[in-house]
């Protein structure tokens, strides 16, 4: 039944495409000089949207090249998809923050590129080696642009932080990889699932190093100490960014991982996965409560929502994945507009972060707050917003596998997490209006609106999204 | 086979003696001399691997690049080693402990060694016996791993990019070699032929 998979170069087009496109605006920058961030952004979007239309223009099925370092399916086209529409919308939410605060330069958008070049690379890497080149292309201008701000002592640190810990993170991925290695004697996550069942608990260590490596990059608790200071320090937009794409295809490259080279020693992963995501869930949920910064606070969502999202994969079935898809796309439309807002907290003295500072946007910025509102609502997983449907779908699939106290865990945790999400509506509503924000620059209107319209209108017709990430799923199985 | 022998350990014992020569030696420009000295003889073991290219690339990257960058380090940062030293006698036990724990967990790993039954048939590319191994190298570098190679050089890209954007700032004042403006200088705009009367000075 299952055709024989394409192989052939082609599958590598929207690669070819960013790297090619990146390096042409590399020059173009350095030629130009200081007349080209502007000019370069556009064109990086453009180029971004070019590579997304090639990956839904591919040839349909399944395409390998490189004897099966780089494949293609719907699992691949799906992520790629989602990374490149949450990178194309960080440049485009960058424009105007990057003018106001004079921190123009070309190279921002490039290495984004550059980045979003690894992330496609990572989605669709079905080797160790692979998975690890795309990795680190994916995560060195993420350490570039965490310190973009160079005179900010917090960027700064930020980016020397996340480099230091990211190098560490790495090491250990590559320790887990290189026990993979030595236990199956080969690199390629099909030969690793036809030796993984007779190689003993040699194996396992690997699995566990090669996880620790991952849930750094997916800022999974143990491993996700590093995310509040990054978030905070980092640049408003680069913190907009860090908080999609990259997301994506971490959760991308743990998926395809586990379910890819070890379906053998499902059993031993799916603990490790269980208890990674219990510990996301209740840490996100309860060391938000006590946060004043929005920016930090927006760091332990994500961190609870990667939990959630890790449910769906510790159920292991084709539901669970499909779950984790779901989850993601809905995860980076309401991160997205949530940091749309963020970004336009703007008055004389410049950005504010603090959530005091959003007291009484409802009679400020009525439509601003309406939307935040959504999204937030969305965030805590209330009905009929897409947040509860992301979440319904995790926790059915765990269900079905029989993970009753994983999801019973998850959903005491939402309701601990809908608290904090309630109490920013409630200074948005209830409180003294403070002093009016700047008008809203354009763009980051249409990604909060776009975002915004997303999660409410989502209910009416869940079946188009869930439709494609269920045939997404079931090309990994 | 005799002679083989001779140069292993005429190549281990320099390499373990320079070593330790690394660390005890008191002036640090000395350090990094027998740190080379060290890299060298690693590379003739290699040789007598039968690791020619590795042993090429030790030389190449490590003595020529690394070894060299480490001795220029050494020679312009004022760095006052003998102070550093003087604590070398309070982290010594902590020292002595950790290096004994990594002793003994080399030992045991040496003796649990077992080679995976499966792991040798699933080799993914296993060198051809009649070419040698800068040959093999190339033969896999640039077909079955181009796309590797590639990537690895997209992500130097990126470390460059990178560098250049942490480092880089242009100054106002600071003044730039512009040899367009060099070359459009002519005689006109660059001297002054003034006649001078003697005893008068100029103006």
């Amino acid at each position: 039944m299952i055709a024989a998979p394409t192989t052939g170069i082609i599958a590598l087009l929207p690669e070819f495409v960013l790297a090619g496109g990146a390096m042409v605006l590399l020059m173009m920058g350095a030629f130009r000089g200081e007349r080209s961030p502007a000019v370069t952004d556009v064109l990086s979007i453009i180029l971004l949207v070019l590579a997304g239309v090639l990956v839904i223009l591919l040839p349909a099925g399944k395409l390998v090249a490189f004897d099966g370092s780089f494949v293609v399916d719907d699992f691949a086209r799906f992520l790629k998809i989602l990374a490149i529409l949450g990178s194309a919308a960080a440049i485009l939410m960058s424009i105007d923050y990057d003018a106001r605060e004079k921190q123009q330069r070309f190279e921002y958008s490039v290495l984004i590129v550059l980045s979003t070049l690894g992330m496609l690379m990572l989605i669709s890497a079905a080797d160790l080696i692979a998975l690890y080149l795309g990795l680190e292309l994916m995560s060195l201008p993420l350490y570039v642009v965490a310190a973009s701000h160079r005179t900010s002592l917090r960027s700064t640190e930020a980016g020397l932080k996340y480099f230091v810990l990211g190098a560490l993170s790495s090491g250990m991925l590559l320790y887990g990889a290189s026990l993979v290695y030595g236990f199956t004697g080969t690199v390629s996550f099909a030969g690793i699932a036809k030796s993984a069942a007779e190689s003993g608990p040699g194996l396992i260590f690997g699995l566990v190093f090669l996880f620790a490596g991952f849930c750094f990059k997916v800022s999974a608790v143990p491993f996700h100490m590093w995310t509040p200071d990054v978030y905070e320090g980092a640049p408003t937009p680069v913190t907009a960014f860090f908080a999609a794409a990259p997301k994506v295809a971490g959760i991308a490259m743990f998926v395809r991982a586990a379910v890819v080279a070890f379906p053998g020693i499902t059993a031993q992963w799916q603990e490790i996965v269980a208890f990674v995501s219990i510990a996301s869930m209740l840490l996100g949920s309860f060391a938000a409560i006590g946060q004043r910064n929005i920016k930090r606070l927006m760091a332990y969502s994500s961190i609870g929502h990667m939990g959630f999202a890790l449910v769906g994969l510790a159920a292991g079935t084709s539901e669970g994945v499909q779950g984790v898809l779901v989850y993601m796309a809905i995860y980076v439309t309401m991160t997205l507009g949530t940091f749309a807002v963020i970004l336009s907290m703007r008055r004389n003295g410049g950005m504010v972060e603090s959530i005091d500072q959003l007291a009484g946007l409802a009679r400020t910025h009525p439509t601003m707050a309406f939307l935040m509102a959504m999204l937030l609502f969305s965030m805590a997983g209330v009905p009929p917003l897409a947040g509860f449907f992301a979440k319904f779908y995790v926790f059915v699939a765990a269900i079905k596998a029989g993970l009753y106290v994983l999801a019973v865990i998850g959903v005491l945790a939402s309701v601990v997490g809908a608290y904090y999400y309630l109490a920013i509506v409630k200074v948005m509503y209830f409180d003294e209006p403070a002093e009016r924000f700047y008008r809203m620059a354009n763009e980051l209107k249409v990604v909060l609106g776009v975002c915004a319209l997303f999660n409410i209108l989502f209910c009416l017709y869940p079946a188009l999204l869930v439709g494609v990430a269920s045939a997404a799923a079931h090309s990994l199985f | 086979m005799i002679l083989q022998a001779i140069f292993f350990y005429f190549f281990a014992g320099v390499c373990i003696a320079s070593a330790i020569m690394v660390i005890v030696a008191r002036n640090p420009v000395h350090s990094v001399l027998f740190l080379i000295l060290a890299f060298v003889n690693a590379a003739g073991l290699f040789v007598l691997l039968g690791a020619e290219f590795l042993a090429m690339i030790l030389i190449v990257v490590y003595v020529g690049a690394v070894a060299v960058l480490f001795l220029f380090v050494v020679m312009m940062l004022d760095v006052d080693f003998a102070a550093l030293r003087q604590d070398i006698l309070n982290y010594l036990p902590i020292g002595a402990v950790v290096g004994v724990i990594l002793l003994i967990e080399l030992i045991f790993g040496v003796i649990g060694w077992v080679v995976t039954p499966g792991a040798t048939k699933a080799i993914a590319a296993p060198i051809a016996s009649n070419v040698s191994n800068t040959q093999a190298l190339g033969l896999v570098l640039y077909t079955r791993y181009v796309y590797f190679f590639e990537a690895a050089g997209m992500i130097l890209l990126v470390a460059m990019v990178g560098a250049i954007v942490m480092t880089l700032s242009h100054k106002p004042n600071v003044k730039r070699q512009n040899i367009g403006d060099q070359l459009a200088r002519r005689r006109s705009s660059a001297i002054d032929i003034v006649k001078v009367k003697s005893g008068q000075g100029l103006s």
